[in-house]
């Protein structure tokens, strides 16, 4: 073990630079996602004729395949059909697709969660389909929503770090890098990358502890 | 060649890598079980001292991503320690301690469900707090965690795929190889899916059978 020279300044300004990927690529991915999940959610929970089921297949294959899995398709099996993504946009849009079918479910299920009652009690009292969903439903089912979407945000967070198979530079692939130019650097340079992973998702889960008071 | 012969050729090595895929799953949620069980009652005890180390563990897990932990055990170890350990074993070990932490949360919740009431009511009838435990809450308890149970087991086995970055030829590793040597990574990342896809889709409609037997 070699902490000093593990830690040069060269090495920590590489492993830094990979952890500011590693937020970058999760805070995109968690607003397309969120924003992905609520859309497939809310569409599933309003049963569509067609679109509904059809979206319902696709979720259950999503959430049915390792991330992993998904993320080698987004990089490498897309170009044979004509879509060329970098490690970056392919991390983002397997990411997006994986987390989004999670959340819709959570959102799927947040929705379901409203008694049927407010929604027939809105209706008799002239609301439209889309005004009781956009006034009554949905702000209450959101509220509801938090504690389970923050562990999915905290868990896409650790997600980014499958990105390392198709070399994002993120923090997991710089850390290994790292490791790669001696076998003394092993431990300290995991233990700075575990450190900042949980220095962050137990930010995250202290926010989500706070917002869970505050709303409910 | 068309794609047909390539997934044909590549489905014998790839089923060989389903069997890999599954024995690692079974055997580690086994292991995980146990961990999850006594981590889970440390969670639930009295002692600080034991409540401590199991929050400390669980949270330790749950804030790290499996990656990390699996290049921990298999490469940061054996630097710390000096001793040498087989892949599998490293990604056993790694799976285990990752769902076990996720496993002993599962626990911790269906011990707190059930009603404080039955624990005053056994105590005060003279078992031993071990008794009440092992007689009254653990048999109601674990009844309410097979949902739990099952998808945990559900995530471990996707999980193994995460083991093909240490070299361990389960399926996602075999479909990795078979890629390096005729580059069809569409069809064989395409077969790849759709056997993960089928394990799962099987099983969960197995355990699903068998929670309704049980209930």
């Amino acid at each position: 073990m070699d902490f000093a020279n593990a830690f040069s300044i060269d090495n920590l300004r590489f492993i830094l630079e990979g952890f500011y990927m590693t937020l970058k690529v999760a805070f995109i991915s968690i607003i397309l996602s969120f924003v992905l999940g609520c859309i497939v959610g809310t569409i599933r929970y309003t049963k569509i004729p067609v679109l509904s089921p059809v979206l319902g297949i696709l979720v259950e294959i999503l959430r049915n395949l390792p991330l992993l899995l998904i993320i080698f398709f987004a990089r490498f099996a897309l170009p044979d059909i004509g879509i060329q993504l970098g490690p970056v946009y392919a991390a983002i849009v397997a990411l997006t697709l994986f987390e989004g079918a999670m959340i819709s479910e959570i959102v799927r299920s947040g929705l379901n969660s409203i008694d049927k009652g407010q929604i027939e009690a809105a209706r008799s009292s002239g609301l439209s389909y889309i005004s009781t969903l956009w006034h009554i439903v949905l702000p209450q089912g959101l509220r509801r929503m938090v504690p389970p979407l923050v562990s999915q945000f905290i868990s896409l967070l650790k997600d980014t770090s499958l990105a390392v198979v198709i070399s994002l530079p993120e923090l997991m692939n710089q850390s290994k890098i790292v490791i790669g130019q001696s076998y003394n650097y092993v431990i300290p340079v995991l233990l700075l990358a575990a450190f900042l992973y949980f220095a962050v998702n137990y930010a995250l889960s202290l926010i989500a502890r706070r917002l869970e008071t505050k709303f409910i | 060649m068309s794609s047909l012969q390539v997934i044909l050729e590549a489905l014998p090595i790839l089923l060989q890598g389903v069997l890999i895929t599954l024995k690692l799953a079974v055997i580690s949620l086994c292991i995980a079980f146990v961990i999850g069980l006594i981590a889970g009652l440390m969670n639930t005890s009295n002692n600080k001292i034991l409540r401590g180390a199991a929050t400390f563990y669980v949270d330790l897990i749950r804030g790290t991503p499996l990656l990390v932990q699996i290049f921990f055990i298999y490469l940061g170890l054996p630097a710390l320690l000096d001793i040498r350990i087989s892949a599998e074993l490293g990604g056993i070990a790694a799976l285990s301690l990752n769902a076990g932490a996720y496993i002993a949360e599962v626990v911790r919740g269906g011990i707190i469900s059930i009603d404080k009431g039955q624990v005053e009511a056994s105590r005060s009838l003279g078992l031993s707090r071990f008794m009440t435990m092992r007689l009254v809450i653990l048999p109601q308890a674990l009844r309410r965690m097979i949902p739990a149970f099952v998808n945990q087991f559900i995530i471990s086995l996707k999980d193994t795929s995460l083991l093909s970055v240490i070299g361990i030829r389960e399926l996602t590793q075999n479909g990795e190889i078979i890629i390096s040597a005729n580059f069809r990574s569409f069809e064989i990342w395409g077969v790849v899916g759709v056997l993960y896809f089928v394990i799962i889709y099987i099983l969960t409609r197995l355990f699903r059978l068998l929670e309704r037997r049980f209930n």
